[in-house]
């Protein structure tokens, strides 16, 4: 592997860069009046049962320290629930609780809490600590996903979710996002996670990228990655394109899990996603949106049909990411 | 026009910053370089004379625009008079009066000028031909002779007036002895002279002025011969002919006419004195745009307090830093805690020094993360976490400064510099990046926010930068452009051409 790519070559594959995205599709297409309603976690939710959306469901809010008091009678009777703030960014401050343990509960990487350190995580929460800015917060308490089987041999711990880029409506690109033991479970490429790209028209993963590099297999677990074929991949990149008229954001990240029980579940909307998709797909999204750009068609579709319109126009040249590197 | 709206403005900034920046540096000649020393002349006439009883008017020419000179300043030294000055014909004069003074008088004039590349003083009209002379024979047909023959040998006005006074000056011609016989000075010279170029309808008069020398006193008063060529006034040397001043002329008065004028009085005496005076270029200038009138004078830092204008020294900086605080991380794709953070650690590195600043700044943040470790553990609440970790960050800074005196380290002392609710902000987010993201992304972005303040501050320390922005603060309009531009930059960052890299030779697929 090459130290660095040149500039040119970055072009040639379309690679859309941090400041090209920040000012071309960030700032062009996305007004700033629209930013609470996926940066307010509670917000999203409301909006997305009204317009028929599924998402996790909500245990409970907890919105002042005095408030805090009472998050045992909110989590009584539940044995897993995750507490997570409503202005989160990055996967920050998302605390994955899998049972009880007599009066402690256990976390997602097997370690023990008491109450008091949950009761301390949740006036983190409300201190802003996590938020951008470092507004006060709101800590919600949700289901905890039960992720589908379709990924337990390619993730360590924590949740493996799908990350959806959705412009002006069109699905544009994908990519799995799967836990390592290094990212604590969290699926943020960031933070250490494995992006496995996914080939748009056929939901067949491809090849991944763990820490800027390429792998075929999962670092932990050692499963390859690749040709793994996502179900109902249809109805997820409609669920995906939906949340353009949810939020109006011309350029989206859809994040989406796959329950075991209920399918399909938008975890969360990202109005400012970043660019490791491109490397997990091996591809470049100005390519892409060009594109889309092109041959868009004057009145918005449905949801459902933009989904296929995209998938049939990027489907042409093939841009599968199977892994030839 | 949307589309142009940026770059418009980028540009009429610029243009705006470089003429305002162009101006004072070629017309008011502030100095570009720091620590330059101008030099200057500080001239002085003494006028003596003896008042023969009753009111006293005593009148002296001064000089006024003079050719490749400029005025700074000047003072008029004389106890009891009354002092006017005003204009008469082409001259400036000073009026001394004085009801019944006794015993021998003296007045001061003392100026001070500075030599200057351009001419400033606009150029008097052409005053018209001279009128021709009546002269008596044998005067008249030696002078048209005279003119004749120079005529043939001459191109155009000022060829003219060299060939005549070089002629006066060697040629063995009973018609010019005529005019000034052998051995006349130049005075007398430059009279017959003008004579003779009036013959030929030229325009030309006399000029007077001393020789700037260092610590001269008693200067001769030289003269010296000025045609007019229909555009500007030429000079020639009267003694050969050639065009020019000599360098440090300074020319004192015009016309065929002594300096003094005196009324109820006698044995006047004129002196001139001159020493040569060093002065800090940028004040010489800032003096002589008070005396253009120029308004860039009234915005001046350089009017301000001393006190002020050292703290905008340092202020004027912190635009330079952040708009490299914007090339790093727009252009190259440094990470840093906090937006401008490392401009105010450059900034506290101006006192502390460099090696010293990185050392003191690696280890309150070290010894700050560690207690703000120990913090976690005791589950306070998020202001009260902020606030211990401010207070842990003074102490430690006292601590520091006591230890260091002690041991006789000097740098030490300069940590109470350090912003410390920066600092305290700087062990805060550190901590969070490094329980949620892990120590390699902690101290990734911290040796980045190191590195930003270390390049920030070796510019904001650089004598010709600092200089550059305090004598020209209108260069701030261009760093705004420059920033504005950087608004607009779409291309890769560097840093993006490494995490890419795994893509480096796929095919366009």
């Amino acid at each position: 592997m090459n130290w660095f790519i040149t500039p040119r070559e970055l072009r040639r594959l379309g690679i859309v860069g941090m400041n090209a995205r920040n000012v071309d599709m960030i700032a062009r297409l996305n007004a700033r009046r629209h930013y609470p309603l996926v940066d307010d976690k509670l917000l999203t939710k409301s909006l997305a049962l009204e317009a028929g959306i599924a998402v996790p469901e909500l245990y409970g809010v907890i919105e002042t320290n005095h408030d805090a008091r009472r998050l045992r009678e909110r989590i009584s009777g539940r044995d897993d629930f995750v507490i997570k703030p409503a202005h989160g960014s990055g996967g920050n401050g998302i605390l994955v609780i899998t049972g009880r343990m007599g009066e402690r509960f256990r976390k997602a990487n097997g370690l023990l809490e008491d109450m008091e350190g949950l009761e301390h995580h949740v006036s983190n929460i409300l201190s802003g600590m996590y938020s951008l800015g470092g507004q006060p917060d709101k800590a919600m308490i949700e289901y905890r996903v039960r992720f589908d089987a379709l990924f337990a041999k390619v993730s360590f711990q924590g949740v493996p979710d799908i990350r959806t880029v959705v412009y002006q409506g069109y699905p544009v690109m994908a990519m799995a996002r799967l836990p390592t033991r290094g990212s604590d479970g969290k699926a943020n490429l960031h933070q250490g996670a494995v992006g496995v790209g996914i080939d748009i028209t056929k939901g067949v993963t491809g090849h991944g990228v763990w820490h800027n590099e390429i792998v075929e297999r999962h670092p932990d677990t050692g499963a390859p990655i690749g040709g793994i074929v996502i179900p109902e991949w249809d109805r997820l990149l409609a669920l995906a394109a939906g949340c353009h008229e949810l939020t109006g954001l011309g350029y989206l990240g859809v994040d989406v899990v796959l329950d075991r029980d209920y399918g399909p579940l938008i975890l969360e909307l990202n109005a400012r996603p970043g660019l490791a998709v491109q490397l997990a797909n091996g591809d470049g999204l100005r390519k892409r949106i060009d594109r889309i750009d092109a041959v868009r068609p004057e009145k918005p579709a449905l949801p459902s049909e933009r989904a296929v319109h995209a998938q049939t126009l990027l489907g042409v040249t093939g841009s599968a990411p199977s892994g030839r590197i | 026009m949307k589309r142009l709206h940026l770059p418009l403005l980028i540009l009429a900034l610029v243009a705006v910053s470089l003429g305002i920046f162009q101006h004072k540096v070629r017309n008011l000649a502030f100095p570009l370089l720091p620590a330059q020393i101008a030099d200057n002349w500080i001239v002085e006439a003494r006028l003596a004379f003896e008042p023969t009883g009753g009111a006293v008017t005593a009148r002296l020419l001064i000089p006024s625009q003079p050719p490749g000179l400029a005025l700074l300043d000047e003072h008029f030294v004389s106890r009891d008079y009354g002092l006017t000055t005003g204009m008469r014909s082409e001259n400036r004069e000073a009026i001394w009066t004085a009801r019944n003074p006794s015993g021998r008088q003296a007045v001061y004039y003392r100026a001070t000028f500075y030599e200057l590349e351009r001419h400033l003083r606009p150029q008097p009209e052409y005053p018209g031909p001279a009128s021709l002379p009546e002269f008596e024979e044998p005067y008249a047909s030696a002078a048209e002779s005279i003119v004749e023959r120079v005529r043939e040998r001459s191109a155009d006005i000022t060829t003219f007036a060299t060939v005549l006074v070089s002629d006066m000056a060697h040629a063995q011609d009973e018609n010019i002895a005529l005019f000034a016989p052998r051995g006349s000075g130049e005075r007398e010279r430059a009279r017959a002279a003008i004579q003779l170029l009036a013959g030929a309808r030229i325009p030309a008069r006399m000029a007077h002025g001393i020789q700037l020398t260092d610590r001269a006193r008693d200067l001769q008063v030289r003269t010296w011969l000025e045609v007019h060529n229909t555009r500007e006034w030429v000079p020639i040397n009267p003694g050969n002919g050639s065009v020019g001043y000599p360098p440090n002329f300074l020319v004192w008065w015009y016309g065929d006419q002594e300096p003094v004028a005196l009324n109820r009085a006698r044995n006047a005496q004129v002196s001139f004195a001159v020493t040569r005076n060093f002065q800090s270029a940028v004040d010489a200038a800032q003096q002589r745009a008070q005396l253009l009138d120029s308004h860039i004078a009234d915005f001046s830092l350089l009017g301000l307090p001393v006190q002020t204008q050292n703290m905008y020294r340092v202020l004027l900086m912190v635009p330079v830093g952040a708009m490299i605080i914007v090339l790093l991380r727009n252009v190259v794709g440094v990470q840093t805690f906090g937006t401008f953070m490392p401009v105010l650690i450059a900034l506290s590195f101006r006192e502390t020094e460099l090696l010293g600043g990185v050392i003191l700044f690696t280890l309150i943040v070290s010894l700050g993360l560690a207690i703000r470790f120990y913090l976690e553990h005791l589950k306070l609440l998020l202001v009260p976490r902020l606030a211990s970790v401010v207070i842990v960050v003074v102490m430690l800074m006292l601590m520091l400064s006591i230890i260091s005196h002690h041991l006789g380290i000097e740098h030490g002392l300069a940590v109470a510099l350090f912003p410390m609710v920066i600092l305290a902000m700087t062990i805060e987010r550190m901590s969070i990046v490094w329980e949620e993201h892990g120590a390699g992304d902690a101290i990734r972005q911290g040796v980045g926010s190191m590195g930003a303040a270390i390049v920030g501050y070796l510019l904001m320390i650089n004598p010709y930068a600092e200089h550059l922005i305090f004598v020209f603060p209108e260069l701030l309009l261009i760093i705004l452009a420059v920033t504005l531009l950087l608004g607009r930059y779409t291309g890769y960052r560097l840093s993006e051409l490494i995490r890419f890299r795994a893509l480096a030779g796929r095919s366009d697929t």
